[in-house]
């Protein structure tokens, strides 16, 4: 047996094309990217000629996912947990039309928000859609289970839904790898009218998926990733979910831990591995890393079950699990020796030196100074940073391509000039319908798109619209006199502030594009060029 | 049989190349391994750390547990104090002294290696000195490594084997830069124990 030495994403990727996928579609974002960089440069999924060019965004991604699976092929689309937000209209959908070839869509959780603007719980949508979710606990099962869940896809016809966290994303292990599966040939769904969600197609795909709802209960209840551990003291049970069960492990390593568990892996619940552990305890306590959502469904809105966990305060309301969280809701004695000292300051992210975006700042809190704060609006992506000192320079991150439409609205209501800044890859992502927008009223704001040639906060992956955005905002209706280009150097400075103060003068709407390359890739491919 | 070490620094201080090469050479040993990175956003200068776990039984936790790490290996030495909550009763703390001053609130020196020294299980060394004198300027990351190699329970050799598997696509040269980093660090802290 082959042993790998993996990330609990790379695990997923290896699962998948040993799996038999035919393609890979995805938009980076963190802990998710290293799904598809895997496929991306493995040689055996070139050999397999197995597709994984980046997508412009989840949406698409997802849409072309589906688009696979109606052609018969098997595939899989990855996205962090806020990109589901973006593919949900698509997601959602689909639990409705079903599947021809296998579909799983990997979504990648951040609770405690370590790269992230919130930490909801893909768990809520996969139970939204009907559709059946695994939760891996470790990289081997991140592995079994892409590599079964396609075709456990396939058995029902419906998409699966892998749900891991960044601890796990990011968390390499060895794994053993099984035989590669042969991928489906090209096969038309039998039914033509599947994926024709005309409402009175729709009204009968939708009682097909809830037929199949006892189905996918019975699959939980016999599921290898679910199972009872027996304990010999019944004063509690324990419902561990995914990596929880780890923790849990931990703190009874060299010893067995006393209470009865129910270990999950694989949702809907599975009902009677949950009933035998209310039967037999006196108490349960849900460890589950994300919402409370386990809890909240078995203990109930009167409140008739004696369920702990984070809604009662024995875990922490918010931020992810970890061995001593899990010790302290066990009444386990604290280890901890030392503390941090009070010297120890925090270090918070920031731009690179040398990094184009600082030169944007610059300029662009020089030029606004007359006009006075809160006007700038800005987006997801390194630029970000800007709203740390030394920069202070923005007011808003909220969902990709917001600043755009956000400052739209602000200009709507009065306050002029408007001002937004957002990425190459965020304008092409969610960008392009704001700018219409802005266009139909022709609204005075001014969008800066800070073109530096890649989607760079997640490591420099292709952009899908870099270097031609003055042709894609002329072509969408931007005045080709208000498209202006600038040269974000600490040398154009001076130049720079006139060409913003000029727009921002302007009534009507102005992109401006300053254009330089990041400065990590540029030293990556230079690398890559003297390697060579 | 186990370490768990708790690997610190800033990002892009070379944290990720340690963790590659201890991983390397523990699937050499047989031996199993777990290790948490940091991806994303705080690689951009900020606090960074990894958890490696190594083991002759099987791993639960992709975590270190508070009050339980063996080793604390440092890069920076603010960063090496910024963890202290996990380290175990008989573990050591060992660090660069070399300081990585990106914030305008950096204490002062003298002050972390007060605190430094109230470990009595400390290896405390200028690493990115002691790479430029061997010539290996850009290896200090795995000076720091040797330093910290006689508290990580895997023969010398199997770490010589993973530089040689972690940089071997780098070239001759660079290989053996790292080695000289490596013997380095070791030499220094066998001096001191």
């Amino acid at each position: 047996m082959q042993k790998l030495l993996l990330l609990g994403d790379e695990a997923i990727a290896q699962g998948a094309i040993d799996g038999g996928i035919s393609g890979i579609y995805a938009y980076p974002g963190t802990p998710s990217t290293e799904i598809t960089e895997y496929v991306q440069h493995s040689k055996q999924a070139k050999d397999l000629k197995i597709h994984s060019q980046w997508a412009t965004n989840e949406k698409t991604a997802y849409e072309c996912a589906l688009g696979m699976s109606y052609a018969g092929k098997r595939v899989i689309t990855c996205m962090k947990h806020v990109g589901l937000n973006v593919a949900a209209d698509a997601f959602i959908n689909s639990a409705i039309t079903g599947v021809n070839g296998g579909l799983i869509v990997v979504s990648a959780d951040d609770p405690s928000m370590h790269s992230s603007q919130n930490e909801q719980d893909s768990r809520f949508y996969g139970k939204f859609a009907l559709i059946p979710v695994l939760e891996p606990a470790n990289q081997q099962e991140a592995y079994d289970m892409t590599y079964d869940g396609l075709d456990f896809s396939e058995k029902y016809g419906v998409p699966v839904m892998l749900r891991l966290t960044t601890r796990l994303a990011h968390s390499r292990s060895s794994i053993e790898i099984k035989e590669t599966k042969k991928q489906n040939d090209l096969k038309l769904p039998g039914n033509p009218t599947q994926f024709v969600l005309l409402p009175s197609i729709a009204r009968k795909q939708y009682k097909n998926l809830l037929e199949k709802q006892a189905a996918f209960e019975e699959e939980s209840d016999k599921s290898k990733y679910n199972f009872y551990v027996e304990g010999t003291d019944k004063s509690l049970g324990i419902i561990a979910c995914g990596l929880a069960f780890n923790y849990l492990s931990e703190n009874f390593s060299g010893s067995k831990c006393p209470y009865p568990i129910v270990k999950i892996g694989q949702y809907p619940l599975p009902r009677k591995k949950i009933e035998r552990l209310f039967a037999e305890c006196k108490e349960v306590l849900v460890l589950e890393d994300g919402y409370p959502m386990i809890e909240e469904l078995l203990k109930g809105y009167l409140n008739k079950e004696k369920v702990k966990g984070r809604l009662d305060g024995t875990v922490p309301r918010d931020g992810e699990l970890d061995p001593n969280i899990v010790a302290k809701a066990l009444g386990l004695p604290n280890t901890v020796l030392n503390e941090i000292p009070s010297i120890v300051k925090n270090r918070p992210p920031s731009m690179c030196n040398g990094c184009s975006h600082i030169d944007v700042y610059n300029a662009l809190n020089e030029a606004i100074k007359e006009y006075g704060a809160g006007r700038v609006f800005s987006d997801i992506g390194c630029y970000t940073l800007g709203a740390l000192p030394p920069f202070n320079a923005i007011n808003s991150c909220v969902d990709m391509g917001a600043s755009i439409t956000m400052a739209k609205g602000a200009a709507d209501a009065g306050l002029v000039p408007s001002v937004c800044i957002l990425g190459d890859s965020t304008f092409t992502h969610g960008g392009m319908t704001g700018l219409l927008d802005c266009l139909r009223d022709n609204s005075p704001v001014t969008i800066i798109i800070s073109d530096n040639y890649t989607t760079a906060m997640t490591g420099g992956q292709d952009s899908a619209g870099t270097q031609k955005l003055d042709k894609i905002c002329i072509g969408l209706g931007v005045e080709p006199s208000h498209v202006r280009i600038m040269n974000p150097l600490k040398k154009h400075h001076e130049e720079n502030v006139k060409i913003l103060k000029e727009e921002f003068a302007y009534n009507g709407v102005s992109v401006i594009i300053p254009q330089r390359e990041c400065i990590q890739t540029a030293a990556r491919s230079a690398r890559e060029k003297r390697s060579q | 049989m186990k370490t768990d070490i708790i690997l610190a620094g800033v990002g892009g201080q070379g944290i990720i190349s340690i963790a590659a090469t201890i991983g390397m050479a523990s699937l050499k040993n047989n031996l199993y391994f777990k290790q948490a990175e940091v991806h994303g956003m705080s690689q951009r200068g900020g606090a960074v750390q990894s958890h490696f776990r190594l083991s002759d039984k099987e791993i639960a936790s992709d975590l270190i547990p508070m009050g339980s790490a063996d080793i604390i290996l440092s890069v920076e030495p603010m960063e090496s104090l910024r963890y202290l909550p996990f380290l175990s009763e008989t573990g050591w703390l060992v660090t660069n002294t070399r300081p990585y001053v990106n914030i305008p609130n950096y204490p002062e020196l003298a002050e972390i290696i007060k605190e430094i020294e109230k470990h009595p299980n400390h290896i405390a060394l200028d690493a990115d000195q002691i790479a430029q004198d061997i010539g290996a300027a850009r290896s200090s990351n795995i000076v720091m490594l040797g330093a910290a190699s006689p508290f990580i329970q895997m023969p010398f050799e199997s770490l010589e084997e993973g530089i040689r598997k972690i940089f071997g696509s780098k070239g001759e040269d660079v290989v053996n830069a790292n080695l000289k980093a490596l013997h380095a660090g070791k030499q220094f802290s066998d001096s001191k124990k």
